[in-house]
């Protein structure tokens, strides 16, 4: 079921609904990589709940006007329209007041969507209100379906893709030096409204698949899921877009795979679980990769304190001092030093010399900065410059007992 | 109307409400000036999973599992992104965004998963509570409140929450001068001698018993209102704290009362038959007094600071 599901086997409206939930998660996870850059992933949030009334405005109206209510074009404007006002009001408590954005936030949030839900129970009160289908928009939910919804979030989610893909160079421009992207005439209060704007989009497209409560994930994980892959801004906004998209796809057809899977929550299950392993795994920022880091750089401290410490003939009592040594040929279970560990533990102490003449010496001032106890000489000098400096410690002298 | 109707039905979703509004705005007030403000929202969505295993594990709604299980899901959700933020490097923001939309999610999922049809436990039930439905049916009227039969038959919600509120006011006059040396200048408190780590977790573990407390009887999208609107609003008032707690707690009591009087009654003016969502209106009804503060309040400008060109 799940491999149907997966390889598009699921009939057409199963089909549209992955399609569009991948292109939904590839615009959200770029256009999510942008508000994470600009440190506003939570805006997201007041956005996407700040939908609510809308939706409940857009079905009174709507049936008022003797339509169905639940049209979900119908909907997803009315939706696009209060949750722009939500983010005018977050913007302008911002400017005109001296609350700080996460009051104004949790404010627009929880007001526009408290009434939300009470324009919920009026709906449920009007004689026509079979608002099964609202509920729906909470959580997302993609069972029973209508064709024409489901072409509608297809398309929704190509259009907004489509312009992610047309504000891509000045959104990262603004997100990276906002005073030089002034300079050259990108005004980056422009840019932002635009980037809210496609937050907004990917919102309201959402509403249907996952939901106005959880959409925001799909805006937040896969940057940060990016992040832990790369350093560069590019393929952060190429990888949020592989993780959300197949976040999207992937939790779309387990959801259509069988009864009881909420579509929402399901894509935002999906996108977390590449989130954990990405936390643990990625190289260089995952926590293995740093775990390792910290063990490998631990066991050269280990190893070169205890070469030192063969050097000048102190026992060493350090119980991974000695396995390491152990390890690696140069000494043996009981702390005495083989042939090749002397060898070490001589050349380690004259780099330990030529060290301590270096700080001294005003000319190498700007390399001894670079010692820390680890670092071989001979990659920060010349072999010259290491000449001289043997040459200011003197040939060989005896060992102090 | 009479004490005979108000009492029985009116009367403790009011207190109920009232108790959670103030529970809430009283650690909102600290939570808002040290813009942790939306650690109220984070708190409130991960309850859910974690009165959703409380009952997967005992099997009942009864009060007590279902509060252990979200206070335990709340320190979880701390603890993980105080984890994410600091293994993986990531901004608090986008650290409780990722915890809490995902726990909320796991939540919402174990819930369609299990069987609970048989008890009251949904996600509108979590999002909205039910105060409407907490009445006093053994009260007939105001000497109700002096014979012990009837007050038995309090709904428990009603004590739960006013004890909560009391702790919650105590702890914070206990620990006032701390907390407000440590909200205005961190580096003072620590040079004199405050814990200023433990303090701040204390305060958030503060907003999630109260959040906890209140999110069984009234839901949550009340509970992320009350710790923030009130608060926000009673900034604009004022620039001293004191007053400022002061306001907040005025404010909170008027958008318990006044939602609750307009999602009841409201209806009936413009003709409907049928009350609203209380807890939606008292979020509303926190709103717009935020609102009026915006555009009125008189220490609403930022001064000293330069504005933002």
């Amino acid at each position: 079921m799940l491999v149907d599901a997966l390889t598009l086997q699921l009939g057409y409206n199963a089909t549209l609904v992955a399609v569009g939930a991948a292109l939904l998660g590839i615009s959200a996870g770029v256009t999510g990589t942008f508000l994470f850059l600009r440190k506003r992933a939570l805006v997201a949030d007041a956005i996407s709940h700040a939908t609510l009334p809308g939706v409940g405005l857009a079905f009174i109206v709507m049936v008022a006007l003797g339509g169905d209510g639940r049209n979900l074009v119908g909907l997803m404007l009315g939706s696009a329209a209060s949750a722009w006002i939500g983010l005018l009001c977050v913007q302008a408590i911002v400017r005109r007041t001296r609350l700080a954005e996460d009051s104004a936030i949790g404010a627009v949030l929880s007001v526009f969507f408290g009434f939300g839900i009470v324009l919920l129970t009026v709906i449920q009160t009007m004689s026509s209100g079979r608002q099964a289908g609202l509920d729906g928009l909470l959580l997302g939910s993609t069972a029973g379906m209508l064709r024409q919804d489901a072409i509608v979030i297809a398309v929704g989610g190509a259009l907004t893709l489509a312009l992610v893909m047309l504000l891509r160079r000045p959104m990262t421009l603004v997100a990276f030096d906002a005073e030089y992207a002034r300079s050259i005439g990108v005004e980056p209060a422009r840019v932002d409204m635009m980037t809210m704007g496609l937050v907004l989009a990917v919102t309201v497209v959402g509403l249907k698949i996952v939901g106005l409560i959880l959409i925001v994930a799909l805006l937040i994980i896969p940057p940060v899921t990016a992040r832990f892959w790369t350093e560069r801004s590019e393929r952060v906004v190429a990888y949020a877009a592989v993780i959300g998209g197949v976040s999207g796809f992937v939790g779309a057809a387990i959801s259509a795979s069988a009864p009881a899977l909420p579509t929402g929550p399901i894509i935002v299950l999906t996108c977390f679980t590449l989130f954990v392993a990405s936390l643990f795994l990625a190289p260089r920022r995952g926590v293995l990769a740093a775990y390792l880091h910290h063990r490998q750089f631990q066991q050269r401290v280990h190893v070169r304190q205890g070469l030192l410490a063969l050097a000048q003939q102190q026992p060493v009592y350090e119980p991974l001092t000695i396995r390491l040594l152990a390890r690696d040929g140069l000494a043996r279970r009981d702390g005495v030093p083989t042939d090749a560990g002397r060898a070490r533990a001589a050349r380690a102490l004259r780099d330990e010399h030529r060290w301590q003449i270096v700080q001294t010496l005003p000319e190498y001032e700007a390399v001894s900065g670079l010692y820390d106890g680890l670092r071989d000489i001979e990659t920060v000098l010349t072999a010259d410059q290491i000449a001289q400096i043997d040459g200011i410690i003197g040939g060989p002298r005896e060992m102090p007992a | 109307m009479s004490g005979a109707e108000f009492v029985p039905l009116s009367l403790t979703p009011i207190l109920i409400g009232i108790f959670t509004a103030v529970a809430c705005a009283l650690p909102g007030n600290f939570l808002v000036l040290r813009k942790q403000a939306l650690i109220g929202d984070a708190i409130s969505h991960v309850v859910l999973p974690g009165i959703v295993v409380a009952f997967l594990v005992t099997g009942t709604v009864a009060a007590w599992p279902m509060m252990v299980g979200a206070a335990v899901a709340a320190v979880v959700a701390v603890v993980l992104i105080e984890a994410i933020r600091r293994l993986g490097r990531i901004e608090t923001g986008a650290a409780m965004g990722v915890v809490f939309t995902s726990m909320f999610a796991g939540g919402v999922l174990l819930l369609e998963r299990s069987d609970t049809s048989t008890v009251h436990l949904d996600v509108e039930h979590a999002l909205m509570g039910n105060l409407e439905s907490l009445i006093w049916l053994d009260a007939d009227g105001w000497h109700s409140l002096l014979d012990p039969v009837a007050l038995a038959g309090l709904p428990p919600e009603l004590p739960r929450i006013f004890v909560t509120m009391v702790a919650v006011a105590v702890l914070i006059w206990v620990f006032w001068r701390p907390l407000k040396i440590s909200t205005f200048d961190e580096g003072f408190a620590q040079g004199v001698g405050i814990r200023t780590g433990a303090l701040g977790m204390a305060l958030v573990i503060v907003s999630a018993v109260a959040a906890v407390a209140a999110f069984d009887a009234v839901g949550s999208i009340i509970v992320i209102a009350m710790f923030i609107c009130p608060p926000a609003a009673a900034r604009l008032m004022t620039n001293r704290l004191e007053m400022q707690v002061a306001w907040s707690v005025v404010f909170a009591v008027i958008s318990a009362v006044l939602g609750y009087v307009f999602a009841g009654y409201g209806p009936l003016w413009f003709g409907g038959v049928n009350a609203v969502s209380a807890a939606g209106m008292i979020a509303t009804t926190s709103g717009v007094i935020l609102l009026v503060t915006v555009l009125f309040g008189p220490c609403r400008s930022r001064t000293g600071a330069p504005s933002e060109g």
